[in-house]
């Protein structure tokens, strides 16, 4: 059983006990612990379910790299799913559940995958789910929804905070491993700004776990003492916990802060996303540890062998009494010893290789412990937990030479360099055969703007795995870099250590060397993704060669841990199987994130309320207090209708429809697109803007104009008002004030960039107050101060004045046939002047109108509305409003592209009215109408389509707009519309349904 | 993510400050240009895997667009110009040529005749 040791230890406070829970069972751990250590410590084996099979699966490492150990973590609105144990701290109180398993991690059905895991093999996805389609809805998906997958997601609202950090900074190091601690003491003395992360609680790395001395003394201690050195320097900041999960162009840099809980309570800060501009990046990110494939190495109890070593140094636990090693290097080693030091049980140590002289092999042997050469395993025994193992010969076929009783097995397959970041901005890596590893290729590195090479690596993430080689590596590394910035190291003191001859790595792919099919498929490869080496045998025997294909045919390195045990084994095996060098099958993309960051620390503050800022009118607040129905137009709020009490949307609409057609209604009009342009070419400039012309406009008039893109597609539409001679005010639809001035400033700058035109967006300056309906004048003329009458203001004018004491412009357009002044006054005024207007209104009956009233009063008019009539592909002479497009100018935006043959054909859907005539019932939006004969795929021939739909109140019957094939030619025609259930009749009539005149 | 020198304000902007405009130095065709002009100018862009001159708007900062000398495969940027010119400056074409010796990733030749 795997326990905690009566002594060491070295990150745990044994005199601060926590308690936690898993699932059900109540367990202790200390500070300092992780998860998955407080677990083993617990001697809890089985910690998860896999993917696929729903193997019981135990941990396997101990950093970020692991593949098993994955918990929900937390309750209600702490909860968060898909948690590694091996990063995630223990704290008071913690809950941590283990995932993917039904109905319980011990007795788990879906396991039943096991009796043929050959029944799941590479592809099954894609073979199976070929044919009948129907099986894939009824059948397969909800059973692989059922067994399948992680974590549940959280069914609540995050209680817990995250926050976005933004850094400059000289020199970024990753990892504060000896490689990174002694390149970050260097560049200190440079005086440049030194950024240093670490992903983990405790900064030193492998380091103190693997050698006991460095430097002058303990290698704690020259930790300590370059960490102190560090904290005084003020131009190095120092971060733990925080992992550098992706580099982007130009020295871009996302980091990944993990805050802990120092109050204990919900609702703290519990991610900081960084995000960073360096110039230059020092990587010393170190190497991780790579398993073996032999039969049954998924069995919880088989760890890698740096793991092991981790888990009884720093945090004083048992592996079990037994471990036995499995090893093709040296530094496997050191985990039999550690383990033999502190009295534990090494039964027997197979090493793949031939011949082992190294100076760790040779201390084992001095110890006692039993090393057999040229061994692997056969099998590993046991049915849930590992029980032994089956002794084999390396180069055979896996016949049991011994059966050897133990509880744990400790791995090493070689270390791999973490590359990943080396990778992200296109830094290549190259097969290093002696070293049996794939480095930076320092010929073809990552580069900033000027095509430099911004990204260094160092010590193992360079392939330095020795330590006696680190100093002078870093050195010569560091010195460099700091010679971009023109900075000279000073010469100091490095820090040097005893050699220790270690004896090289040989890529030993699969134990035994000629492994039976049948032990192949007991053979993992990605624990996580459930891929095992019988996988990519089939993957490549089915012609998936390139590793690309083969990786997602068979999802190797596909899971949330990316791969970082089992990307270099699988290429390996594609190797082996297609008996090509591994520089010719070569890397998948290592994409970001290295390691998994939380939804919410992308979002950052930016969540809940904050996710989207909503804009809101001065007037915002008294259409609440008057109940308004909302509704969200491009970034603003809107009401929809105001609500009386026990109203009903569609009666409220109705009843301000009616309003405006019977006495008078007001309109908050404050979201239409301003745009003032202004100079001595403005009008020449408005001419090409427009399809009409501006320029024969006079000034105190306004005109109805249509803009265009150079396809000929009506883009936006509104009233131009000429403020005078040079100055125009340019209306625009509410979504499209930003992209219309955007639109305007394009071709200022950039195509007529001579001509004197200025532009400014002034949306927010000015609120607009719509009032219309018969009564309209006569409210207005209450307020007192301008002569709003006919003669003074005929329609289609301007005219500045004092309204009701404000200062204001008043326009004289409609969007609704009725008698209507559009009033602009400054924004800080605007509320006020709002509420006067109401005031003086209530002889009339006044009363506020929404954003679905303006629709009906338009849409009965036949007015059109961008966005409805609309949709990108639509010529303003589809929509009838030819009369809008000027014969006369040479030019205009989108003149050209209107002259296309396509665009000019007369069996171009036009703009009609369609009358039902069946029922009451409007139409439904968007539906087609279906023609008599077939088209090209024997589907029914579509001849229109509804663009606007609405019930009328004052006609008392539903109106509907459309676009219709040659619609215009074919007035009265029947048209049969499919509306899903049932086929609706529908008359073709004019456009305008109201008040024809 | 790119960080662009903005020709206007001389700040160098994050991308998120920037919107892109695609290719620059287009030539607008009007209402007398052939069907193959006019196509060429609405529709065919280069999409060259190499140096780019493109258009940049410095939409969150200053507001104008100017134009970037990139390259599509590295990334690189061999300098930033105001866009109110018909060809690059021949300072961006230097760079060019001295950081693009060979073809590879390099300025589509019809490009670098014409502008040189």
């Amino acid at each position: 059983m795997s326990t905690r040791l009566p002594t060491g230890g070295r990150f745990i406070d044994r005199s601060k006990p926590l308690n936690f829970k898993f699932n059900s069972r109540k367990l202790k751990g200390f500070e300092g612990d992780t998860v998955a250590s407080a677990l083993m410590a617990n001697d809890q084996k089985v910690v998860g379910r896999s993917f696929k099979y729903h193997r019981p699966r135990g941990i396997v490492a101990s950093g970020p790299e692991e593949p098993n150990a994955l918990f929900t973590i937390g309750k209600d609105g702490e909860r968060e799913p898909n948690q590694v144990g091996t990063i995630t701290e223990l704290a008071e109180g913690l809950e941590v559940k283990s995932q993917n398993h039904w109905p319980t991690l011990e007795t788990d059905i879906g396991s039943m995958a096991n009796l043929g895991s050959n029944l799941i093999p590479a592809g099954f996805y894609y073979k199976t789910f070929m044919a009948p389609r129907q099986a894939w809805k009824h059948l397969f998906e909800p059973a692989i929804r059922q067994s399948a997958g992680l974590g549940q997601p959280p069914t609540e609202s995050d209680v817990d905070h995250y926050e976005h950090f933004y850094l400059h900074t000289d020199i970024l190091v990753v990892g504060g491993g000896v490689a990174g601690l002694l390149a970050t003491r260097l560049l200190a003395e440079t005086g440049l700004r030194i950024l240093l992360l670490e992903q983990s609680p405790n900064f030193g790395g492998r380091l103190v776990q693997d050698h006991a001395e460095f430097g002058e003394g303990a290698s704690q201690d020259w930790v300590n003492s370059t960490l102190q050195e560090l904290s005084s320097s003020k131009n190095v900041t120092m971060r733990l916990r925080t992992s550098v999960s992706g580099i982007y162009d130009h020295g871009f840099v996302i980091a990944d802060e993990r805050l802990p809980n120092t109050s204990g309570k919900s609702g703290y800060l519990k991610r900081r996303l960084w995000k960073i501009r360096t110039k230059r990046i020092v990587l010393a990110t170190g190497a991780i540890e790579r398993p073996l494939c032999f039969a049954g190495n998924d069995l919880p109890g088989v760890r890698l062998a740096s793991g092991v070593r981790d888990y009884l140094i720093n945090y004083g636990v048992s592996p079990g009494d037994r471990t036995a090693i499995i090893t093709n290097n040296d530094d496997a080693y050191r985990t039999a010893i550690a383990l033999a030091e502190v009295g534990l049980s090494v039964p027997l140590i197979l090493d793949t290789r031939m011949e082992i002289r190294g100076t760790l092999p040779t201390r084992a042997k001095n110890l006692g412990l039993r090393i057999e050469p040229a061994r692997g395993i056969g099998e590993v025994l046991g049915k849930k937990t590992v029980s032994g193992l089956e002794m084999c010969s390396q180069v055979g076929e896996g016949t049991s030479l011994e059966k050897i009783g133990c509880e744990s097995i400790a791995v090493s397959g070689g270390w791999s360099p973490t590359v990943h970041l080396w990778s992200h901005c296109n830094g290549k890596l190259k097969w290093d055969e002696t070293k049996v590893m794939f480095v930076p290729d320092w010929k073809h590195p990552p580069i900033d703007s000027h095509g430099k090479q911004n990204i260094f690596p160092i010590g193992s993430a360079n392939g330095y795995l020795q330590l006696h080689e680190i100093s002078s590596q870093v050195e010569q590394i560091v010195r460099q870099v700091a010679r971009e910035f023109d900075k000279d190291l000073p010469e100091i003191q490095l820090p040097h250590t005893r050699e220790i001859t270690e004896d090289r790595c040989y890529g030993t792919w699969l134990i035994p060397y000629s492994m039976k099919p049948k032990k192949k498929m007991k053979a993992w490869v990605d624990y996580q993704n459930d891929v095992k080496v019988s996988d990519i045998d089939l993957a490549v025997l089915e012609g998936f060669e390139s590793i690309e294909h083969s990786k997602r045919y068979t999802t190797l390195g596909m899971a949330t841990d990316q791969g970082k045990t089992s990307n270099v084994n699988g290429i390996a095996l594609v190797s082996h199987n297609l008996g090509i060098p591994m520089d010719k099958v070569g890397t998948t993309t290592f994409r970001p994130p290295y390691s998994p960051i939380p939804l919410g620390a992308i979002a950052g503050s930016a969540g809940k309320e904050l996710f989207k800022p909503t804009r809101k009118t001065p007037i915002d607040a008294w259409h609440v207090s008057q109940n308004a129905h909302w509704e969200p137009v491009s970034d603003w709020r809107r009401p929809y209708c105001y609500l009386l009490e026990g109203e009903s949307v569609e009666n409220a609409v109705n009843r301000e429809t009616l309003r405006v057609r019977t006495t008078v209604g007001m309109l908050d009009a404050t979201t239409l697109g301003k745009i003032l342009v202004k100079g001595k070419d403005a009008a020449k400039f408005l001419d090409l803007i427009y399809t009409n012309a501006i320029s024969t406009l006079k000034p105190g008039r306004c005109r109805y104009g249509l803009m265009c893109d150079e396809n000929g597609f009506l883009m936006d539409d509104g009233v131009v008002a000429r403020l005078d001679e040079t100055t125009f005010l340019c209306h625009t639809t509410t979504g499209g004030a930003d992209h219309i001035h955007g639109w305007l400033e394009d071709w200022l700058q950039c195509e007529w960039w001579d001509w004197r035109v200025y532009t400014a967006n002034i949306t927010d300056q000015y609120v607009q107050i719509g009032v219309a309906g018969p009564e309209a004048r006569n409210v207005l003329d209450k307020l007192g101060g301008m002569d709003l009458g006919e003669e003074e203001l005929p329609f289609m004018s301007w005219k500045k004045g004092i309204l009701g004491g404000h200062e204001v412009q008043v326009y004289r357009i409609s969007f609704s046939g009725e008698l209507s002044f559009e009033i602009s006054v400054r924004a800080s005024e605007g509320l006020e002047l709002w509420e006067k207007i109401h005031e003086a209104g209530q002889e009339f009956s006044i009363e506020p109108y929404g954003t679905e009233a303006l629709h009906v009063l338009r849409a009965e008019k036949g007015f059109i509305m961008i966005g409805d009539e609309t949709d990108g592909t639509i010529i303003p002479q589809d929509l009838g409003l030819d009369w809008a497009i000027s014969k006369k100018k040479d030019d205009f935006l989108g003149k050209r592209g209107q002259q296309r043959s396509y665009l000019i054909d007369p069996d171009r859907w036009k703009l009609v009215g369609l009358e039902v005539l069946d029922n009451d019932e409007p139409l439904p939006h968007g539906v087609y109408a279906q023609g008599e004969t077939k088209n090209e795929f024997d589907h029914p021939r579509m001849e229109g389509r509804v663009t606007s739909t609405y019930y009328s109140p004052i006609l008392k019957r539903p109106i509907a707009m459309g676009l219709v094939e040659r619609g215009t030619e074919r007035m009265g025609e029947v048209l049969k519309f499919n509306c899903g259930n049932k086929m609706v009749k529908a008359k073709i009539v004019s456009h305008i349904a109201y008040n024809t005149d | 993510m790119l960080k662009l020198v903005c020709p206007y304000c001389g700040i160098e902007a994050d991308e998120t400050e920037l919107v892109s405009g695609g290719e620059a130095h287009l030539k607008r065709e009007g209402p007398d240009s052939t069907d193959d002009d006019f196509e060429g100018y609405l529709f065919l862009r280069e999409n060259p895997k190499g140096v780019i001159l493109e258009r940049w708007r410095h939409a969150m900062g200053c507001g104008k667009w100017f134009h970037v000398a990139r390259c599509t495969v590295t990334q690189e940027v061999f300098g930033t110009y105001p866009a109110q010119t018909f060809k690059p400056p021949p300072r961006i074409m230097e760079e060019i040529k001295s950081r693009r010796t060979g073809q590879e990733n390099g300025l589509n030749s019809d490009k670098a005749e014409k502008f040189s």
